[in-house]
């Protein structure tokens, strides 16, 4: 009887074994490394705005405080994007004939909103609440990273669940004094002394427990 | 050979023998691999397979249905949250269960009979199981998403609840399918170098020399494969055991009245062979008619299996009538309304169905007449497949549809879609079927072939 395959397919199929095994493996991942990326979840990306909006220069170099534009940031769930009207108490006085401002002022004239192109979108699955975390301490540049030095805004965070429990988890490395709170400079302190305060600002926020902090109806109600 | 000196000594005689008479290893190897290889297609597989097929389509469309619609499409609504799919899922993993414990177990008991019915029993297993691990992936509503069932790292930073029976379900059915496809396939192998050295022509000799994955048949070889299916034997006896305990589990931990109840886990298990028994049956019974095999599959293996349904099937009785008493006995309102909402509520009707199909007609297989009639056997099969799809309708829907709050209770009635998916299955598995005893060979060759030893060198002794 002839043979059927050659000797070399010996090889092969032992190859296949493990062959199949780190296909697997390095398919995983693969797989695992595509889903942090930013080219999948967006983080870093600068979006097309109506207007070049820079942070760095309003909140960085002039030292405008968050809330001026952002006011219900201490009292809603939202943070809120400001009106036309708030952007004109500067700009009806200073950079008037910009032609980047443009957009800025039809929409005074004509009465028409800005359409802003949302940076931080989190799903609606999701209760989220700015007031909560701006009164138990959580900076603005926790979540929202180096806001200062942004000339275009981008997404700071992933907006995976996982980057909501890193501090769910562990708040105390994350806390910081409510001075501190709007201070898109604040910088935390080292480690060891971090842990100290944190647990101390913890406490004196009444912060829930790790179960509370963790359990699934706290965000998804 | 402590049966036979038992036997001996009360005076039944001698057993009838296992295969009929007259067979060589030539002979044995000849008839199997002639379905596969020389037989060719045949218009009434054709016709069959097509029937089949069809079905499996009208499975295809109802997914691709429930994918755009969602679950709404069936029947189930609140408080019946759980329909057809979970009474469906049940049912088809309980038939499972006669596959392997005629594999493993059997094996390990050292029960000759098993040999030549055990490779299409694992077939059985396998597909049903395909068919079974189905609905709770439809049932989810977004089955794309089914992984987070399984523990994987994820940037949600989340693990399945490990506290929820049904994440035990995800482990007990994927286990159990792992281990009986590797059984069914270490088994397979000496078969499929048998299929490949006498296939004629080219494609079936690759396809068969592949899958025969270089067997040889020298001493290591043997020596191996007697290691690895006993191996896997061992693996597979708990899971007879074990699945459907699990699957009993999915109702126990709940408080619905008429699930949580300790008796479930043997009965369940009871009811899982008794079903999957009906099922081998059902299966058997036309296909040794078909392929002329009755001297293979011989009226002592229908026998034998017509006795494990009816001991199986007193089990399960036992469990129904325990299930009744502890529900007047336990003094729960809830427990006693359930139990007589099951006996004169508006499922009445099925439930004595189910007791006349489970516990009422197969009491005739205490007559050795009726065992052996074939056509009568056939029926009892079909009966107890329907009894047992029953019983799993009867805890699922009657208990959901009345439960603690009357002003919660509704009807469950289930929709066109829900027939649908059913029959999908049954085309699923079905065309499975044909394509197996169309291409592989549905009796082991070996096994048969040693069979044929033994029987030979117990005559010449004697």
């Amino acid at each position: 009887m002839p043979q059927i395959f050659h000797r070399s397919t010996n090889l092969i199929a032992r190859a296949s074994i493990f062959g199949a095994v780190v296909i697997i493996g390095a398919l995983g991942f693969g797989l695992y490394t595509i889903a942090l990326s930013p080219w999948y979840t967006g983080q870093h990306e600068k979006l097309q705005q109506p207007v070049p909006f820079s942070h760095r220069h309003h909140a960085g170099e002039l030292g405008i405080d968050c809330r001026y534009c952002h006011t219900s940031v201490e009292k809603s769930s939202f943070a809120g994007v400001p009106p036309t009207q708030t952007c004109m108490t500067c700009h009806s006085q200073i950079w008037t004939n910009a032609s980047m401002l443009e957009p800025v002022r039809a929409s005074y004239r004509n009465d028409t909103s800005l359409e802003w192109e949302r940076v931080n979108a989190l799903p609606d699955f999701v209760y989220f609440d700015h007031s909560i975390h701006v009164a138990k301490g959580i900076g603005c540049t926790t979540c929202h990273g180096q806001i200062a030095e942004m000339p275009l805004t981008e997404r700071a965070g992933t907006l995976y669940m996982s980057w909501c429990l890193d501090c769910h988890r562990q708040p105390e490395k994350y806390v910081r004094p409510k001075s501190e709170v709007f201070n898109p400079f604040y910088e935390p302190p080292s480690a060891a002394k971090q842990e100290e305060l944190g647990k101390k600002l913890v406490a004196e926020y009444h912060i829930h427990n790790k179960q509370f902090m963790q359990s699934c109806s706290t965000c998804h109600r | 050979m402590g049966s036979e000196g038992l036997r001996n000594r009360i005076g039944v005689g001698e057993p009838e023998p296992i295969i009929g008479p007259g067979h060589t290893f030539e002979t044995v190897t000849d008839k199997i691999s002639s379905i596969v290889l020389t037989r060719g297609t045949t218009p009434g597989w054709v016709f069959g397979f097509l029937i089949a097929f069809s079905l499996l389509m009208l499975l295809n469309l109802v997914v691709t249905l429930l994918m755009v619609k969602g679950v709404g499409i069936w029947g189930i609504r609140i408080p019946t949250a759980w329909g057809f799919a979970i009474v469906n899922f049940v049912w088809w993993i309980g038939i499972g269960h006669a596959g392997t414990l005629i594999s493993a177990i059997l094996l390990l008991l050292h029960q000759k009979w098993r040999t030549s019915i055990n490779r299409f029993a694992e077939a059985m297993t396998i597909f049903a199981v395909m068919c079974a691990g189905m609905f709770p992936l439809l049932h989810m509503g977004r089955p794309w998403l089914f992984f987070y069932l399984m523990p994987y790292p994820n940037p949600m930073w989340l693990w399945p609840q490990f506290r929820s029976p049904l994440v035990w379900d995800v482990f007990a059915v994927s286990t159990y399918f792992t281990v009986s496809l590797l059984f069914w396939f270490v088994g397979m192998i000496p078969d499929l170098a048998t299929l490949r050295d006498r296939a004629k022509n080219k494609a079936s000799k690759i396809i068969y020399g592949m899958l025969s994955m270089g067997w040889r048949g020298s001493a290591v070889h043997w020596s191996r494969y007697e290691t690895a299916s006993l191996l896997l034997a061992g693996l597979a006896t708990p899971l007879v055991v074990s699945v459907h305990t699990v699957v009993s589990f999915d109702f126990t931990i709940a408080l619905v009245p008429g699930w949580h109840s300790t008796i479930f886990p043997p009965y369940f298990v009871a009811g899982a062979i008794y079903s999957g028994f009906a099922m081998v049956l059902t299966l058997a019974i036309p296909v040794r008619r078909i392929y002329h095999l009755e001297d293979l599959v011989t009226d002592r293996h229908l026998d034998i299996m017509a006795k494990v349904m009816l001991a199986t099937g007193i089990i399960v009785a036992y469990g129904y009538v325990a299930e009744t008493f502890m529900s007047f006995y336990g003094a729960n309102e809830y427990e006693r309304y359930m139990m007589m909402n099951r006996l004169v509520g508006p499922y009445a009707g099925l439930y004595w169905m189910l007791v006349a199909c489970n516990i009422v007609l197969p009491q005739s297989l205490w007559s050795r007449r009726l065992r052996r009639n074939v056509a009568w056997l056939f029926f009892i099969s079909l009966v107890v497949n329907v009894g047992m799809w029953l019983e799993r309708f009867v805890i699922v829907v009657v208990s959901l549809s009345r439960d603690f709050v009357p002003s919660a209770w509704a009807m469950y009635y289930p929709t066109k879609w829900d027939w649908a998916t059913y029959l999908g299955t049954f085309g699923l598995f079905f065309t499975l079927f044909y394509l197996f005893i169309r291409f592989l060979p549905m009796i082991s060759i070996v096994e048969v072939r040693s069979l044929v030893h033994e029987t030979n060198e117990e005559k010449t002794h004697s």
